[in-house]
Formats: C-alpha cells, structure tokens, sequence
C-alpha cells in the first residue's frame, strides 16, 4: 500500500512543563478531507504551525508524499506542496485584495528577484489572480485594501491565497470560526467544492460542517490522538462522547 | 455567488495627481538655479546642491526602512564609506600611488561613484548578513554598533587623516565638465538624483517591490505563500546602502573634504529624520524631508547656535499633526484624501 500523502509519527512538542503535542500519528490519505477535532487547548493549533514550519517539533517525523519535511523551513515546505490558512488572519493588510492574491501567484511562479517591470502591470499575474477570485466570488472586492475587509472576507481570501499556490495538502485552521451563518455556509461550499482536487487537514469547531466535510476524523485531546475514524465511528466512540462530545455543546 | 463573480470590481480613478507633482517638481529643480541667478542669491544653488545629495541617501534608506520596514540606523556607515572611497581614491592619484599596491587612484567622477557603490553594497552586504538575522530594537541597535565601529575605525586611521579627515582639493572631473561651478556641480547631482529616484520608483513597483512591502506588513504571511524573507531583505539592504554610498560620494565631492562626521550616528539619525519628516514608504517623501531639513538647518542656525533645540520641537509638530510626514500634508492640501 502506497504511503498517505501526510504521515505524522511520534511528534512531539513542550512548551515549558506543558505538552502541547504528546507523540502524535496521524495519516491523511491522498484526495480526502480528515478533519481534526478537540477541545479548546488540546494543541491543535499547535499541530498545524508543526506541519508548516513555523514551529519547530522536539520530536518525531513528519513525511509529506514519503519525503520527510520536518526539517525544513515554511517557504521549503510550501514549494513541496503545503499551504495553509490561520484561525487569526494574516494577510497584507496594507494592500489590495487583487495585491495579496497576484502576490501568491508570484511567489508560486518562482523567484522574485526582479527589479524593473511594474508587477501591478503584469497581466500574467493579474488575470490569474483575478481569475482564482471570481472563481470565489470575491472579484467585485478586488480593489478593496485587505485592512477593510469583512472578517469574513479575509477568512474567504486567505483560502484564495492558499489554493492559488496550487497546494497538494490544505491545512485548514478553523476557517469556519468567527464566521455568520451565511458566510459559514459559503465556505463550507467553497470546501466541498475542493473535495478530491485538493487534500485538506481540517481543524474546526463547527461539528455540522465536519460532519457535512470530512471523509475521516481524529480527535486530539491533549495533545494525544484519542481516536481516527468515520464520522459515525467517531460519533459512537465512547472514549469520545467522554473526552470531548459529551461535555458541553459540541 | 454566481452573479458576484460577474460583478465588476470599482474601477480606482487613475491617479494623475502624483504624476503632475513630479513634473513640476522636476521643473522646478531645472529652473531653480536660473531663478537662483536671477533673484540675486546664488548660495541657494549649493544649498539645493546638499538637499538633493541628502535627498538621495534618504530615498536610499526609505527603500530599507519605508519599504522594507528595516529600520536602520546605521545608513551613515554607507554614507561615510562612500565619501572615503573618493578621498582615499584622490589621495592615491595625487600620490601617484597604488591603493593596497593593486588600484591605481582616480579622479574621474564616474569611477569614483561607481567604486562609492560598490564598496558600500559590499559593506551592506556584510552588515546586512549578519544584522538582519535580528529584528526590532535588535536590528536598530546592531546596524547603529556596526556604524559605529567604522566610525571610530576611520578615526584611529591616520594614513586618512583620523579625526581631521580627507581634504580634496578638487572635485572629480566628469567629462569636460567645469564641476568646480556650482551650477554644474548642481546639475551633476540633480542627474543623479533623478536617476536614483525612478530606480527606486521601478524598484518599488516591481516584483522585487512587491514582495519586500509585503515582507514589511507581514513576514509570516509571506513565508506562507513560499516566499523566504532574508534574501529580498538583504538584497534591499545592499541596493539601499548603495544609494547611500553614491550619496557620501557626491557629498565628499560637494565639500571637497571627508571626515568621520560623515560617518557618526548623528548622520545616520539625519537621514531617518528626513525621512520620517518627509513621509515614510513614499516616492517624493525623501525629497521633501531633506529639502525641509537642510533648509530648517541653514535658517535656524543663521538665528541661533542652539538650532537643535528648535528643531526638535518642529519635528516634533510636524510628526504628530500631519500623520505621515510633509508628503501627506502636501497630499491632503492638494485635496487628496
Ligand atoms: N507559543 C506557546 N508557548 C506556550 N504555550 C503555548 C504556545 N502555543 C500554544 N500554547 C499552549 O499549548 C496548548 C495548545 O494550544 P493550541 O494549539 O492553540 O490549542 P487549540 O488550537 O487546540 O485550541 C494550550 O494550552 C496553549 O496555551
Ligand atoms: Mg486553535
């Protein structure tokens, strides 16, 4: 059997006495939608920034097509196919909705080491941007400054900006969070949309979009894998009625 | 969500307010030392001489610190290294000698800016190397050290004069230009001035541009989108240290003297002010904070020796109420936004 796309072992990750990632496994096959599920604090967070490279892992492998990645710096990662979006936004505030799109188009057409031609003139650029925006439905805010976005329109763009570098893994990081019912909706669209294109790791909160979404789920609490399988696995797993859907409203 | 996708988006009105600008800045530095002439105050043409030579160095740290978000505040480094490179080059021709028994000295003006340059893009290829792997406070206090290293470097050395510094006795020829006339001289620096300023200008709307502004807003983000900061930070840093260089060049040649006050932290606080009096991350903002600030110097000293205490409190006004520098001000009086 070929190796899932991503396959994580034995990660590890302290923050001082606390253990943020307790020696996770974790497999995402190629073209599904898994879904990561957790209480608050259980590190989920935590993992995403591990897989990408902002955050270095104290312990164990973490191998993207059989390559082993865990080493290399965020932009090294990104080139090897993964992308992904924050549960805070962090976009370029400073510039244009159609600036920060035609910029993650550059960034995926190689070097940037050029000096003279006017980049906000460049209809190679411009018009794959503006493409992956109506493709969206954001084209009409194209000459909007990201600072005066919706909340929810930046949640929509930093998605944009993620497909449009052409990724083989999405690391999704509650895309749905802070997000009205309508908006909540959309994206949900937006995702199913994605479903077999692009490979997607899913951290959220809104357990009907994971269970509209996900081919399969694990469950993190403590920064432990309690439990990886179907939505109605899960939804029958007694360890996670315990640990996580029986307390409270999830 | 259909129908949005067809929706154009609001077309931006065409900015031709920042074109005309120019070119009746631009025409006003022709004119200016004819009218200069003209009006009967002919020390005006070196007065403008010295704000384009600072307005060069000013643009040239903009591009690292308004652009970039670097904030260097050790531009005097390449400022003064430029100026040495045409005094230790005009020692060795006078001299007749060898520099470190290989370069022979010169007094050809293009030569000198151009070897200017190059020594101070290597200098901030190696200060730039090592500082940019910090930031913040960090990055202000590293660049501010290393300027300071060289400048009590070129202090000690006394084959350069120490503490008295480098006389030239005469400015580097250009052609059969007369450039010891200070229209020509003017005109000399004025070229270079608008050659550095559309470089900046091609430089900052290029991609190269559009990645190192991203890089000021958000690091994180580009590192995201595959895009490795240092690299774009460090070559803006050697093209910003660059135009500093080609400024202390000019401005060795302008006071046909070089001396380590070129290159003490004071300078380097200079060009930051002029910068931030004169709009940070702007085009035209360089311009108009060195233009402002040789102008306040010259006036105010003509008034009192403690100029510096009136000048702080005018920086101070003009940082506070026109939010973001004269380049703004200008802006708003032009009835933009
Ligand atoms: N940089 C950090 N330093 C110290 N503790 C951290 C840091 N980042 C996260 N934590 C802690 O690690 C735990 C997991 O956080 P996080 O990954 O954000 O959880 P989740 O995303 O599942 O809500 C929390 O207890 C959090 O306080
Ligand atoms: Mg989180």
């Amino acid at each position: 059997m070929a190796e899932p796309l991503l396959c994580v072992r034995g990660l590890r990750k302290r923050f001082g006495g606390l253990v943020a990632t307790d020696g996770v496994d974790l497999d995402v096959a190629e073209g599904e939608i898994h879904a990561l599920i957790g209480p608050n604090g259980a590190g989920k967070t935590t993992l995403i920034t591990q897989l990408f490279g902002e955050l270095s892992h104290d312990a164990g492998e973490i191998r993207l097509g059989g390559e082993e990645i865990g080493a290399l710096p965020t932009p090294q990662r990104v080139r090897r196919g993964l992308a992904r979006t924050f549960q805070i936004t962090h976009l370029l505030p400073d510039y244009t909705v159609l600036d920060n799109v035609a910029l993650a188009v550059q960034a995926r057409q190689g070097h940037s080491f050029r000096f003279f031609a006017e980049a906000r003139r460049d209809d190679g650029l411009r018009g794959q941007a503006k493409g992956h925006l109506a493709a969206a439905g954001l084209f009409h805010r194209a000459e909007v400054k990201v600072s005066d976005l919706s909340h929810g329109e930046q949640k929509q763009l930093e998605l944009i900006m993620a497909l449009a570098g052409g990724p083989r893994l999405l690391l999704l990081d509650e895309p749905m969070a802070g997000l009205g019912h309508a908006e909540s909706e959309q994206m949900v669209g937006m995702l199913s949309a994605l479903r077999g294109k692009v490979t997607m790791l899913l951290v959220e909160h809104d357990m009907d979009a994971v269970f509209a979404l996900a081919d399969r789920i694990s469950v993190l609490v403590y920064g432990r894998v309690i439990a990886t399988g179907t939505a109605a696995e899960i939804r029958d797993n007694p360890d996670v009625r315990a640990a996580y859907l029986g307390d409270g409203e999830a | 969500m259909r129908n949005e996708a067809m929706v154009q988006p609001v077309p931006v009105p065409v900015a031709y307010g920042p074109l005309l600008a120019t070119l009746v800045l631009a025409l006003a530095l022709v004119v200016l030392p004819f009218a200069a002439q003209a009006l009967g105050q002919p020390s005006l043409v070196p007065l403008a001489t010295r704000a384009l030579i600072y307005a060069i160095a000013a643009a040239s740290l903009n591009l690292a610190l308004g652009y970039g978000g670097m904030v260097s505040f050790g531009h005097a480094a390449f400022f003064g290294i430029g100026g040495y490179v045409v005094g230790i080059l005009y020692q060795s021709f006078t001299a007749d000698e060898l520099l470190f028994g290989l370069i022979p000295g010169t007094n050809q003006l293009l030569l000198t800016l151009a070897a200017a340059m190059l020594a101070a893009g290597f200098l901030a290829l190696v200060i730039g190397a090592l500082s940019l792997r910090t930031s913040g406070v960090q990055f202000i206090m590293i660049t501010l050290a290393f300027a300071q290293m060289l400048f009590f470097l070129f202090v000690s050395l006394k084959a350069y004069g120490g503490d008295d510094g480098l006389i030239i006795r005469r400015r580097n020829i250009l052609f059969g230009l007369d450039t010891r006339d200070d229209t020509v001289f003017y005109f000399v620096c004025l070229a270079a001035a608008a050659i550095m300023f559309w470089g900046i200008a091609r430089i900052v709307g290029s991609r190269f541009g559009m990645v190192l502004a991203g890089i000021r807003q958000s690091e994180r983000r580009m590192a995201a989108m595959g895009i490795a900061p240092y690299r774009y930070k460090l070559a803006a840093f050697v093209i910003s240290g660059m135009g500093a260089g080609l400024a202390g060049a000019l401005m060795a040649n302008y006071l046909r003297f070089v001396s380590p006050d070129m290159l003490h932290w004071t300078k380097s606080g200079e060009l930051m002010i002029m910068v931030i009096l004169g709009g940070v991350g702007t085009l035209l903002g360089p311009l108009l904070g060195a233009a402002a600030l040789v102008v306040l110097e010259t006036v105010l000293t003509a008034w009192t020796e403690h100029w510096q205490l009136v000048l702080g409190p005018i920086l101070l006004v003009v940082v506070l109420f026109t939010q973001g520098g004269l380049r703004a001000l200008l802006r708003r009086l032009g009835g933009g936004r």
